[in-house]
């Protein structure tokens, strides 16, 4: 099959009818949530109403981003095993949270992760650390998720680029605005639905050539492709690289604004446990599932025509499709694809959102003298700034390569976010100077060396030499978060530690218990 | 209630012990797959049957362990965790 005969970038009447079907159903959704979204509590948290097995869908949802089925599928498609090297990063983060943080930061907090932090330290200085690495990390995830959807539409639909992000933005912030988290909750539950269930039918159209043997269908693709697409490649030439990649990938899931605050959304402790079981079947089933559209994209439309349709190998999936299905499935998947993108962004502008009103306006600003009407009031204001602000840069950064923003996100996750949650949470002597230390040392630290990187220095700037030599600063910065949050803990808290022990015995209670014991 | 406070200590000791073993053995077996992909790339390359390399084998492995790793801590959680808990609250 070659380039020529495709039908991706025409303006197709299936893929529109798709399209339009899922913002009709989605914006059901919103006008049924709205009537149900009148508090805080219901704006931030759907009213904690969401069942374990609902948030498992709607935390894959929220996770499972056009980047990560366009991608690794168009990854696996031109270059082969490498793809599985990116497909299990991002899948192992999600244990790591069910361990440490999932449970104790339901019962310990209310709607945002800065609340955990905010209910054993000083609340001022905890909360606007907090709040800025989740701005950080929102705006860098909003700004590579608004590109890649202009992008992404332009190339599939024919659309032009900006009317493509206003769009995207006009339905994002309307889920947002009216529908609140409940309405968010079920875009990510629809949204994971069918992205999951157009991966299984693209691998069982796959399969079906091959006699349901995916063996069969590696051994063909080794045949025409060469044996080293079975082995790993030029993708880890450099070992640091890799595991600063990893450990980024690892421990940055769990501290993903937008993912903790799901937690949020569920009843209790029991479900928030629940529901990282359920999320964690279903994302790793589809990047298993992305392996084998990879494949079946590289033998049955081939390295070559998948290059030629977008460099970056981003078509793989699509043209598998159309290869597969014609255009009806061509359309149902681009369809999937754009769905796909905007849940994430709906969950993404939500958290931001949660950041600045219930954050730093009714906490910080305000001292907690705000009313709920007022703090619900400042959210919605918060949304739609964030919503025009994204549509703003989506514009503005258009035509860049943003790609790396999304491992400089997660690298600000891992080295900026978890590690104070984890010492406030674990570590009896952690204090409000030690964690405030570490969220600033990981966020500024990630920022100046991803600045240094090659990715900037060299790819960016066109510079030949960089002053850091790794891509993603998470090997130095998570360690060094960690140590600076230690360090500084210890030095400012040498008095009055026999008070403190009784406080983290009640603090412990809580975790456990949760917040209705007292 | 000194009772109560040594067993909800207890209860988060036995917690932390097996948070803290879990998360070892995810990243022992993730950065053993990356060490294996950096170091060893001629063992990942070698085939198990036609089509089927070690690397795509222990790759998927990785995935397999998460879910493993995952469904040990819930079972812990629901028969062992959830039942102290509700004893502690039902004392309360």
């Amino acid at each position: 099959m070659s380039p020529q005969t495709t039908a991706i970038g025409e303006p197709s009447a299936v893929a529109m009818a798709f399209f339009f079907a899922f913002i009709s159903v989605t914006l059901g959704i919103t006008w049924w949530a709205a009537r149900r979204t009148r508090t805080t509590e219901q704006f931030y948290a759907a009213g904690r109403s969401v069942s374990g097995i609902q948030n498992g869908f709607a935390l894959a949802g929220d996770y499972m981003s056009a980047a990560s089925f366009l991608g690794i599928a168009g990854l696996v498609s031109t270059t082969g095993f490498d793809g599985l090297i990116y497909s299990t990063g991002w899948l192992v983060g999600w244990p790591i949270m069910l361990f440490l943080v999932a449970e104790p930061l339901r019962n310990l907090g209310r709607y945002t992760f800065a609340d955990v932090l905010a209910a054993r330290l000083a609340p001022v200085p905890v909360r606007v650390a907090a709040a800025l690495g989740t701005l950080a990390t929102v705006s860098l995830y909003l700004i590579a998720q608004m590109v890649g959807a202009g992008g992404l539409v332009r190339l599939m639909f024919g659309m032009s680029y900006e009317t493509a992000i206003v769009l995207v933005g006009a339905a994002m912030i309307a889920y947002v605005l009216f529908g609140g988290m409940l309405a968010t909750t079920w875009v990510q539950i629809v949204k994971a639905v069918l992205l999951l269930g157009g991966a299984a039918l693209l691998v069982v159209l796959v399969l079906a050539r091959f006699g349901f043997n995916p063996a069969a269908l590696f051994a063909t693709a080794a045949a025409r492709h060469g044996a080293g697409v079975l082995a790993p490649g030029k993708l880890v030439s450099n070992p640091l690289d890799a595991i600063s990649l990893g450990l980024a990938l690892m421990f940055g899931t769990a501290g993903l604004p937008h993912i903790l605050m799901r937690f949020y959304t569920v009843p209790d402790a029991r479900a928030a446990r629940q529901s990282v079981f359920y999320a964690t079947g279903l994302i790793g089933t589809f990047y298993l599932m992305t392996f084998v559209i990879g494949f079946g994209a590289m033998v049955l439309v081939g390295p070559d025509a998948i290059r030629a349709m977008d460099k970056g190998g981003n078509m793989a999936a699509p043209l598998l499709a159309e290869f597969l299905g014609g255009q009806p499935f061509l359309g149902f998947i681009a369809a999937v694809a754009f769905a796909t993108i905007l849940a994430v962004v709906a969950g993404l502008t939500l958290s931001g959102a949660a950041a600045l009103s219930h954050d730093l306006w009714a906490s910080v600003i305000r001292k907690g003298r705000a009313e709920p009407v007022e703090e619900l009031r400042v959210a919605r204001l918060a949304t739609l700034a964030l919503g025009v602000v994204a549509v703003g840069l989506g514009i503005a950064f258009q035509g860049q390569n943003v790609a790396f923003m999304v491992s400089l996100a997660f690298a600000i996750a891992a080295s900026g976010n978890f590690p104070a949650l984890v010492l406030c949470i674990f570590w009896p002597r952690c204090t409000t100077a030690g964690a405030v230390t570490s969220m600033a040392v990981g966020t500024l630290g990630t920022l100046v060396l991803i600045a240094l990187s090659p990715t900037v220095q060299i790819d960016l700037l066109h510079r030949t030499e960089a002053w850091f030599p790794l891509r993603n600063p998470a090997l130095v910065t998570v360690p060094l978060s960690f140590a600076a949050g230690i360090l500084v803990s210890l030095v400012t808290g040498r008095s009055a530690r026999t008070d403190r022990s009784a406080a983290f015995s009640a603090w412990e209670r809580k975790m456990h218990l949760g917040p209705m014991e007292e | 209630m000194d009772d109560r406070h040594a067993r909800i200590e207890a209860l988060a000791a036995a917690r932390g012990r097996i948070a803290v073993r879990l998360t070892a053995a995810m990243v022992l077996i993730y950065f053993g797959f990356i060490g294996l992909v950096a170091f060893a790339r001629p063992v990942l390359a070698r085939l198990l049957t036609p089509g089927l390399s070690v690397g795509i084998v222990l790759g998927a492995l990785v995935i397999v362990a998460s879910w493993t790793l995952t469904w040990i801590y819930v079972r812990w959680a629901n028969l062992k965790y959830d039942v102290e808990l509700d004893r502690l609250r039902g004392r309360a």
